[in-house]
């Protein structure tokens, strides 16, 4: 699915936190967002969720939006657990969709297994560590198929080994079809993961491009100071 | 401090010789508190929860309303109740004055703010946990309160708990509209109450001991059975 985003902005308590943003994103392949602190990447991400109040603009899909939004999960920076097994958190969105019960088991034991918490299925899933948590909630998106996966700083505070298992996760999901759209501050992150760049300041687009360019020889000097190291402000 | 001993010891005997009128108005008070539990219980959970999740413009005076109503006196809802049942009120072709019915609808009127507004309270930190979540998944209204009344059932469950606790100590609502009737309408307060006007004070005590009993058993059987306290179990 691609989307287009025209003159969106948002606007919070008289301050505009983004845009005016048009913005064409691809219809596959792994997209991420960057930019500083603030730079209104999270924002971005929900108002493409539809879960953010645009102030002004419009964003479009190439579906109907009720069919878009169907298509899609988001993963939160601090993942949200239900308090519930970790069983019972794989299968909530699978009841939701009303699949039956032995689809919904047979799809769980295959993620339990794919994030290597098989033995902890009955474990109340916000007694996991944090890297857990994690990988049980994006398993948790990516159980239902979606077309669209938007992560929201999946990797912030995680080890080195759950990074990789999750990256290895989401080219897999790629490689399946699903489109990913992404926030992360981890220049390395982008750089091994993102097909196309959206770089973020100020709450405006500064750049826009696929991953070699960007990274080879950034446009914008706003681009150019944040893949230095520098501070940009 | 020998009435209290007196009462103790009449406790004792009532329970030991199982009193034939002990039962039944042990039976009564808990058929009556628990039909009223239930009923209130099925009403309060779900509006509590609506109206944590529920954005609308007078919402805050709904809520203030639903907290000054957790402090109804029971005796004016004894009296709204009996004037609503009596013969020349509205509902007095029924014939409910004086029934262990009568005695459950004043009882759900007190308890059900109560338990309306614990829900509320709790529900709504479980909503500011859940929200973004839930959203995200494109869930309707309902999948909402469900998940939520799922999730927050332990907390809910203290909300029952303290309707519960309110309703089995009740006396002054259940009085008027029940009228205290032997073999009918006497529940423990009720008989409490009589006692203690006849000043049998060893028997009042006596059934003092046993609704504490009572109200604690009841408290300690649905923890037991929900396990709320229990490592690992959600």
């Amino acid at each position: 699915m691609s989307v287009s985003l025209q003159d969106v902005v948002v606007r919070r308590r008289g301050k505009t936190v983004l845009g005016p943003i048009t913005l064409e994103l691809p219809n596959a392949g792994f997209t991420m967002v960057i930019g500083p602190n603030g730079a209104g990447k999270t924002t971005l991400l929900k108002v493409l969720h539809g879960v953010e109040r645009i102030s002004s603009g419009s964003v479009s899909w190439s579906v109907p939006s009720q069919t878009a939004r169907e298509g899609q999960a988001y993963v939160f920076q601090s993942p949200i657990m239900l308090r519930r097994s970790v069983r019972a958190n794989l299968a909530y969105p699978l009841q939701l969709l009303g699949l039956n019960k032995a689809d919904i088991s047979a799809r769980v034991t295959k993620w339990a297994a794919r994030i290597g918490l098989s033995a902890a299925l009955h474990f109340p899933a916000p007694r996991l560590s944090g890297g857990e948590q994690q990988k049980l909630a994006l398993a948790r998106a990516l159980i239902r198929r979606p077309n669209t996966l938007f992560l929201d700083e999946p990797c912030a505070n995680l080890d080195g080994s759950s990074i990789r298992e999750i990256e290895e996760i989401l080219r897999e999901a790629v490689h399946a079809g699903t489109q990913i759209i992404m926030t992360t501050h981890h220049l390395g992150q982008a750089r091994r993961l993102a097909d196309h760049v959206v770089f973020l300041n100020n709450g405006q687009i500064e750049e826009q491009a696929s991953a070699a360019p960007f990274f080879d020889a950034p446009s914008s000097v706003g681009a150019s100071a944040f893949l230095n190291g520098d501070i940009v402000e | 401090m020998s009435e209290i001993w007196a009462g103790i010891a009449e406790a004792f005997r009532l329970i030991w010789s199982l009193d034939e009128d002990l039962i039944d108005i042990t039976v009564r008070s808990l058929k009556v508190s628990l039909t009223a539990l239930v009923i209130a219980s099925m009403l309060a959970l779900p509006f509590g929860t609506w109206l944590a999740i529920r954005r609308f413009r007078y919402r805050r005076f709904a809520i203030s309303v639903l907290n000054a109503l957790m402090g109804l006196p029971p005796v004016v809802v004894g009296l709204i109740v009996y004037l609503l049942l009596s013969r020349s009120g509205p509902f007095g072709v029924l014939g409910l004055l004086f029934t262990p019915t009568a005695m459950i609808i004043a009882q759900v009127i007190i308890i059900s703010p109560l338990i309306a507004s614990i829900t509320h309270q709790a529900m709504r930190e479980l909503w500011s946990e859940y929200h973004d979540l839930l959203i995200s998944l494109n869930t309707s209204k309902r999948q909402r309160v469900g998940a939520l009344i799922r999730d927050g059932r332990r907390t809910l469950l203290t909300a029952a708990l303290a309707g519960f606790g309110r309703a089995i100590g009740e006396v002054g609502a259940i009085m008027i509209v029940g009228g205290n009737i032997d073999q009918v309408t006497r529940v423990l307060t009720t008989a409490i109450a009589l006692e203690t006007g006849k000043g049998d004070f060893a028997l009042a005590l006596g059934l003092g001991f046993i609704l504490i009993t009572l109200s604690l058993f009841v408290n300690l059987t649905i923890h037991a059975l929900s396990r709320t306290e229990s490592e690992g179990r959600w």
